[in-house]
């Protein structure tokens, strides 16, 4: 975004009773804040109050409080960038409810509502504040967390699956509910020309691999180690089809090549 | 919930910037001729009207100064270390484009630190608008400096040649660039051929064996693009020798013609794409 989208107008003096202020404040009170603005306040500081309320609350999910969709974009973004220009690794996790709609289909929607807050605790209990942790969508949560090891990534994933394997939620005095998740995870792309998109799809990869081989379990994109094997190497030298390539052909003309210490460089 | 006190910070840092102008010439294996065609690519572009920047990217063994017979006082290295702005290290080359000079045998950017990342995005950003074409030419290996180098290019420019250790370089090359940056085209030229055809039939003979072991995602085909061949020449070898520019000196010759004629079809399919 450019700068000068963000810069204000000067010299206005605003008149508090010419802004149509009622739906804004309704909308935090509606949002609970911690903090309502007070009029009595003083002009500059109760619109900030209110300015700084609405941009808590487009950035949340009201239903548990963790960061939403919107928020969660931008730091993936934020992130990437930091990546290609530090070179320090960053993890994505994509956690996923096991067998959530169970839930509510047999315990209804408010017990899933429980589920999902509870849920959203325990996650953000088992990180560093730095991480974000935000509700991706229904049953999926997703955790950034920057400048994280390799040797890590596999144990705080872990940490969150078995903690949350081990949580007794209350929904009633009758009603103990258990739930497990699904973790997948993926390091962020080191290059530079990388997208959010792909690293979200190598994550959700790995997320589907989880679900695939049974759910309630860890799957990491470990970085990959490329060789070239002796058959690839064969295959270069000794095409499948037809003699071999003109070029190797020891009694061609092809050996007519200049030695290689007469190189171009 | 958090206090209004608390409020995150939403991110508004500049995303980097695709950079379209930008080629990377890259190989695997060194000494198949990457900056002589780095440099007299330069030199056929700037010819058919382009603003044509080559960066030496090669910035633990550059040698882009031995082969265009330029030794600045400035270098990348001072832009590096902040002695002077950037407009100042870029000179012109005999050829008539610009050049950016590593400066040779800095040991210390043998490895990618987390400084140079960022100085060296910065650089391509604040050159970029200024030419037409950036060529990079990148060091010999897949170091993390040389990957780095090239994930700042839009197109990729593999030079090999009909050597199998050169082959065997340039297909693992293009295994790690499919892996590590989602690289879709890689384009190949193929240098010192003996004869008409052997380039193309070495670029499809590479992409039969990335089509038969290098897994293509759904909807990720992997195309090689072969650009074309450089002729083994005597003459190539009388530019080098002398320092000097094979597309000043003798243009006509066959591997000058086949450099032209690279030029040609980069600026047909490439270039005029790009800005």
């Amino acid at each position: 975004m450019k700068q000068d989208h963000l810069s204000c107008p000067t010299n206005t003096s605003v008149e508090l009773s010419e802004l149509r202020l009622r739906d804004a404040l309704a909308l935090l009170e509606h949002g609970s804040m911690s903090h309502s603005p007070n009029a009595e306040e003083g002009g500059l500081a109760y619109l900030q109050k209110i300015i700084d309320g609405l941009c808590e609350i487009s950035l949340r999910d009201p239903l548990t409080g963790l960061f939403n969709r919107r928020y969660f974009d931008s730091i993936l973004a934020k992130e990437i960038g930091h990546v290609a220009r530090s070179g320090n690794l960053a993890l994505l996790l994509l956690l996923d409810i096991d067998h959530f709609k169970k839930i509510n289909d047999q315990h209804g929607h408010l017990a899933g509502d429980q589920v999902l807050q509870a849920v959203s605790r325990c996650i953000s209990s088992c990180v560093r504040p730095r991480d974000t942790v935000a509700r991706y969508g229904g049953e999926e949560f997703a955790v950034i967390l920057p400048d994280c090891k390799a040797d890590y990534a596999g144990f705080v994933a872990e940490r969150i699956r078995k903690k949350l394997a081990e949580l007794n939620i209350q929904i009633s005095p009758a009603l103990q509910l258990q739930v497990t998740v699904s973790i997948g995870g993926a390091f962020a792309p080191m290059w530079v020309r990388s997208t959010a998109d792909l690293w979200i799809e190598s994550a959700d990869t790995q997320l589907y691999r989880a679900k695939a081989e049974g759910r309630n379990r860890v799957c990491i994109t470990l970085p990959q180690i490329l060789s070239v094997s002796a058959e690839e190497k064969s295959m270069l030298f000794q095409p499948s089809t037809g003699p071999t390539p003109a070029w190797l052909d020891p009694t061609d003309d092809a050996t007519t090549i200049p030695p290689m210490e007469e190189t171009h460089e | 919930m958090s206090d209004v006190q608390n409020l995150p910070q939403v991110a508004l840092i500049p995303p980097i910037k695709p950079m379209g102008k930008v080629m990377a010439i890259t190989s695997g294996k060194g000494g198949v001729g990457k900056t002589f065609v780095s440099a007299n690519l330069a030199a056929a572009l700037t010819r058919r009207g382009h603003r044509v920047l080559i960066l030496d990217a090669d910035l633990g063994l550059a040698n882009l100064d031995v082969v265009l017979n330029l030794y600045p006082k400035t270098t990348l290295h001072d832009v590096f270390t902040g002695k002077v702005a950037i407009e100042d290290a870029i000179i012109k080359a005999p050829g008539g484009f610009s050049v950016l000079l590593a400066g040779s045998g800095l040991v210390e950017y043998s490895r990618l630190t987390n400084t140079m990342r960022d100085d060296l995005l910065g650089i391509m950003e604040s050159l970029s608008p200024k030419f037409d074409v950036i060529l990079l030419d990148t060091g010999a290996g897949i170091s993390d400096v040389v990957l780095f180098a090239v994930s700042l290019a839009s197109e990729v420019l593999l030079v090999a040649t009909p050597e199998p250790t050169s082959l065997t370089d340039a297909y693992a090359t293009i295994k790690v660039l499919v892996a590590q940056q989602n690289r879709s085209t890689i384009r190949t030229i193929i240098n010192q051929t003996a004869r008409m055809g052997d380039g193309r039939a070495i670029t499809t003979q590479l992409q039969q064996v990335l089509d038969r072991f290098v897994q293509n995602k759904p909807g990720h085909q992997i195309r090689l693009v072969h650009v074309g061949d450089i002729p083994a020449d005597p003459a190539v070898r009388e530019a080098v020798m002398r320092r000097q520019l094979l597309m000043q000196n003798t243009p006509g010759c066959p591997a000058g013609v086949a450099l032209s004629q690279i030029a040609l079809k980069l600026e047909e399919t490439v270039i005029s794409k790009l800005s």
